[in-house]
């Protein structure tokens, strides 16, 4: 029977996204990735001055939450020549690291797991069962059988009620959930402990930033100055405290998240072969232990690498035409130049102008334009970017580190390195840098600590606050790696107010619509192949699309190869199961 | 499907059937009643307010925002959140966080909608955007607007989380690109719960929530429909850096031996002056810290049009209406809530107790105001 279905939204994710895919035989051939919301902050920073601006693009996203912020006062203070302090360098990065350690945890269990995981299943398993893998994976204390006895307890009477709330219309049941009941039961075990974890590690950021989310960052350096002997300052009891938060934060991840990751991924072996894509991956590096200008000393490497090639691994350049943003899948005025041609984010523009469907509507046209995001390139390329990129731009520049981190996760899981390019590749990869970065956060803090030992008690370069300073006309970058990959934002300033502003954020690389060659961007290449066992329960699309922990919430649409309506999908109650 | 029994489980029946005593249950009853800040003659109230209450169905849009709002709440540390979704409300729709995508997540929100019509809460994150006929923000195909309304009309109590909800927030910041409204400017027969703020504190937002369920009526709102429990002193007032302030002591700059050793930051932009919030008593994440405490001045996120009162590194002199010392009275009139719906807005007398501490403070305040502009 030639069908349609509409899956919209897909959830678990920030913002809003929505892919159209058209199914042969139970297979995904062709994808359309779109998102359908804009706010116009490009054009809202215009004329602004370039000292605020960190906090208006901050709130580009707020789960990745000092990200933007970040790039944007590394922006201006390229701009401007401004070295920050030693101790502000750490301190953004132990931000960052802490940011890291809660992104990636929430991501694997909260909006990522429970594609893998069943709820519903795990009401049947046998607490002393789980209680005994649990101890056979970690040393983590919370896993006697009493412990997931009562979790166990818990979620029955809360399955009972009928009221189920978050759980409601899960894809429980599905021929693709492979995980005994007792490891369902231990990752909803830590699904809820880690709901209830994440809110310490913040607190890193509400020490050094004031709040969580949305922490205060300063052109310049910090503003939480250092004053071992005042109230008024960063002092030995703050320091203690963020050193516990980094020290718990470390070992949860090391005797949770990891374990589970491993012990979950085992399950799910073939999805190393699924969600593959187009095998070009970019990182900008990240992590400066020198000051921003020294990209030899970053713990993350920058580079690009080609059609999935480790042996040759290609230098990044922000400044120069190498990247460059389309619009002619977008819904922007075409450039002046010609819908087919590309702009540095130096020059770029942002003229919004929707020529889609007129709401409500049930698909886009997508022979027009068909999103909000514009198509960036590198050297004309499509650009993967995230956990994987950085890990293999890492493992090809010879990276010990991280070579030993992923040959120990690929031994422990048995499978070859190919199995890296791929759905399970990414979200493997994600694990392998939270540890890595866990660690290396320690050693920023402890920096900071011998910094500050050592008398050096600077954190903010406030020499040149004042714009009579500066040149009349500047431009600089601000690149950092986000959680979800490669963030920059370029910035032009003239005569001390913002002229031009524009971000090429990880979505923008992986989500975006075809460019003017007709090359996919990585979310619609990775959809390719991928097999759907019940087009009206299309788990296996979200799987991947999690993969990418997409900072843009989602619609898939469905066609089959007549681009006919599916049936009504069932609506699936988890309590009938 | 739920059953008409088990939509009536109240939360002495869910805490009874975890296993939990009804001692235990009295001791979270009292927990709570303390919480709220109530009495003990009170403790009694909320036990059976609670016992004859069924989890309240929550629908949570999102619409033109960031999720600030949504990790801020899963921020709360009292009550926690996975005890907020399991045992006291039930959330039955949110883009963040729930299992099911797609068809059946629409499906899981007409379901509640249909089931429980005048019985849930309506949670706005977000901005609506109404320029080009509501083309900036579609899920599921439908534009913001369509949605909001749709899910207004059978809601029992609406909360508008955080500034993009109440007041724009930064897409709505001069050009407002994409016309983004608040959603009072939308709904207009229905009571709203302003909570303003870049993002809002989690545990505000948790308290929200629990005095809905708890008292089964909306707090006292403010003028703005703020709740006055959290909105009614101004950061300023509740600043431990009030008494440099006071004093005439600031930091010049970032960094500078004043700011090393805590001195007021009036003069590199703190908006504390006039901005209404919890930040100097609940204070963030648990109470470990805020934006002033932290070095950074207040930015007024909680505020109407911040992001248009910049430069935020400059001291506020000539916004019109906002004298350092304006008092509550002036900024926020306080206008009685609207009774609709089955909630009642209950009225509780101010605190306003230091009265005459309070002026003498002003009059130094003011003298050093006049320093500083001279």
């Amino acid at each position: 029977m030639a069908n349609r279905i509409v899956v919209d939204p897909i959830t678990r994710i920030e913002g809003h996204l929505r892919i159209e895919v058209e199914v042969k035989d139970g297979i995904i051939t062709d994808a359309y990735s779109s998102s359908p919301m804009v706010r116009g902050l490009e054009n809202v920073v215009k004329g602004r001055d370039p000292k605020d601006v960190w906090a208006f693009v901050q709130r580009a996203c707020g789960v990745c939450t000092t990200v933007h912020a970040l790039a944007s006062v590394r922006a201006v203070e390229d701009s401007l020549g401004i070295e920050v302090p030693p101790n502000a360098e750490m301190v953004r990065n132990i931000m960052e690291g802490a940011l890291y350690m809660h992104d990636h945890t929430v991501h694997f269990y909260h909006l990522h797991a429970l594609d893998w995981v069943d709820v519903v299943n795990a009401l049947k398993a046998d607490p002393v069962e789980t209680s005994r893998i649990a101890q056979s994976i970690s040393n983590w204390p919370k896993s006697s059988p009493g412990y997931f006895s009562d979790i166990k307890k818990r979620i029955t009477k809360f399955v009972e009620s009928g009221q189920l709330g978050i759980f409601a219309n899960g894809y429980w049941g599905h021929p693709q959930m492979k995980l005994p009941a007792e490891v369902n039961l231990l990752a909803v075990a830590h699904y809820l402990e880690a709901l209830e974890w994440q809110k310490e590690i913040v607190k890193v950021h509400t020490i050094f930033g004031g709040k969580n989310p949305h922490p205060n960052y300063l052109v310049g350096g910090m503003a939480c100055a250092i004053n071992t002997e005042s109230p008024g300052g960063l002092n030995a009891e703050r320091l203690a405290y963020v050193g516990r938060l980094l020290e718990e934060g470390k070992q949860f991840i090391e005797q949770v998240y990891i374990p589970d990751l491993l012990a979950i991924a085992s399950f799910y072996k073939d999805w190393g072969a699924i969600g593959k894509g187009f095998g070009n991956y970019m990182a900008y590096g990240d992590f400066p232990t020198n000051g921003y200008g020294d990209i030899s000393s970053f713990k993350f490497q920058q580079g690009v690498i080609l059609d999935r090639d480790l042996s040759k691994v290609y230098d990044v350049d922000h400044r120069n035409d190498d990247i460059a943003e389309f619009v002619n899948n977008s819904w922007y005025d075409d450039y002046a130049e010609g819908r087919d041609q590309g702009k540095h984010p130096w020059d770029g523009e942002t003229n919004i102008k929707y020529s889609g469907p007129k709401p409500p509507y049930d698909q886009l046209d997508v022979s027009q334009k068909y999103s909000f995001i514009k198509t960036p390139r590198w050297k004309g390329k499509p650009m993967e970017v995230g956990p994987l990129a950085r890990l293999l731009v890492g493992y090809a520049r010879g990276n010990k580190e991280i070579q030993e981190a992923v040959n120990g996760a690929l031994s422990h899981l048995d499978v070859p390195v190919d199995a890296l390019f791929s759905t399970l590749g990414r979200t493997a990869a994600r694990g392998i840098e939270t540890q890595l970065v866990a660690n290396w956060t320690m050693e920023f803090y402890d920096t900071l600590l011998q910094n500050i030992k050592n008398g050096d008690t600077r954190m903010a370069n406030a020499a040149k606050r004042d714009p009579a300073l500066w040149e009349s006309e500047s431009k600089g970058v601000g690149f950092t790696e986000a959680p979800r990959g490669a963030l920059a934002h370029w910035i032009k300033i003239k005569d001390a107010k913002t002229e031009n502003y524009q971000l090429v954020v990880p979505s923008t690389w992986n989500a975006s619509p075809r460019d003017p060659l007709g090359q996919r961007s990585a979310y619609e290449s990775t959809l390719l192949g991928t097999p759907v066992a019940d087009p009206e329960l299309p788990l296996e699309i979200i799987r991947t699309i999690h993969s990418f922990d997409p900072c843009i919430a989602c619609a898939v649409h469905l066609y089959d190869e007549h681009g006919k309506h599916l049936s009504q999908v069932q609506n699936v109650s988890s309590c009938e199961i | 499907m739920a059953t008409e029994k088990s939509v009536k489980e109240t939360y002495y029946e869910s805490i009874i059937k975890q296993g939990y005593s009804r001692r235990d249950f009295m001791k979270f009853a009292t927990y709570i009643a303390a919480y709220m800040g109530l009495e003990t003659s009170m403790i009694g109230q909320v036990a059976k307010s609670l016992e004859n209450t069924f989890r309240i169905p929550v629908i949570w849009e999102h619409y033109q925002e960031c999720t600030c709002c949504s990790e801020s709440f899963i921020r709360s540390d009292h009550p926690i959140v996975s005890d907020i979704i399991l045992d006291k409300i039930s959330l039955d729709y949110t883009l963040t966080l729930m299992a099911a995508s797609g068809y059946q997540a629409e499906a899981a929100k007409h379901a509640t909608m249909e089931k429980y019509k005048g019985d849930y809460i309506l949670c706005v994150e977000g901005s609506v955007p109404l320029g080009d006929d509501g083309n900036y923000c579609c899920i599921a195909g439908r534009s913001a607007k369509e949605l909001l309304l749709e899910a207004a009309e059978g809601a029992k109590a609406i909360i508008a989380w955080g500034s993009c909800a109440s007041n724009g927030c930064v897409q709505a910041a001069y050009p407002n690109p994409t016309d983004a409204t608040p959603i009072h400017k939308i709904i207009k027969n229905k009571p709203i719960i302003r909570v303003p703020g870049c993002p809002p504190i989690g545990e505000v937002m948790a308290g929200i929530i629990v005095h809905l369920i708890t008292f089964d009526r909306l707090p006292e709102l403010d003028g703005l429909g703020r709740p006055k429990a959290f909105y009614s002193k101004r950061v300023h007032d509740s600043c431990y850096r009030r008494p440099y302030y006071d004093a005439g002591l600031f930091a010049e700059t970032f960094d500078d031996q004043n700011a090393k050793d805590g001195y007021c930051l009036y003069k590199v932009g703190c908006r504390g002056p006039m901005t209404y919030n919890s930040c100097g008593t609940i204070k963030w994440n648990n109470g470990v810290s805020y934006p002033i405490q932290s070095g950074h001045g207040c930015i007024g996120c909680s505020e109407e049009n911040f992001w248009d009162n910049g430069p935020f590194y400059e001291r506020l002199t000539g916004l019109a209406g906002f004298g350092i010392e304006s008092s509550a009275d002036t900024i926020g009139k306080v206008a009685a809530g609207v009774v609709t719906g089955g909630l009642a807005v209950h009225a509780v007398a101010a605190n306003i107790s230091k009265r005459k501490e309070l002026r003498s403070r002003t009059t130094r305040a003011k003298q050093n105001e006049k320093k500083l502009d001279s």
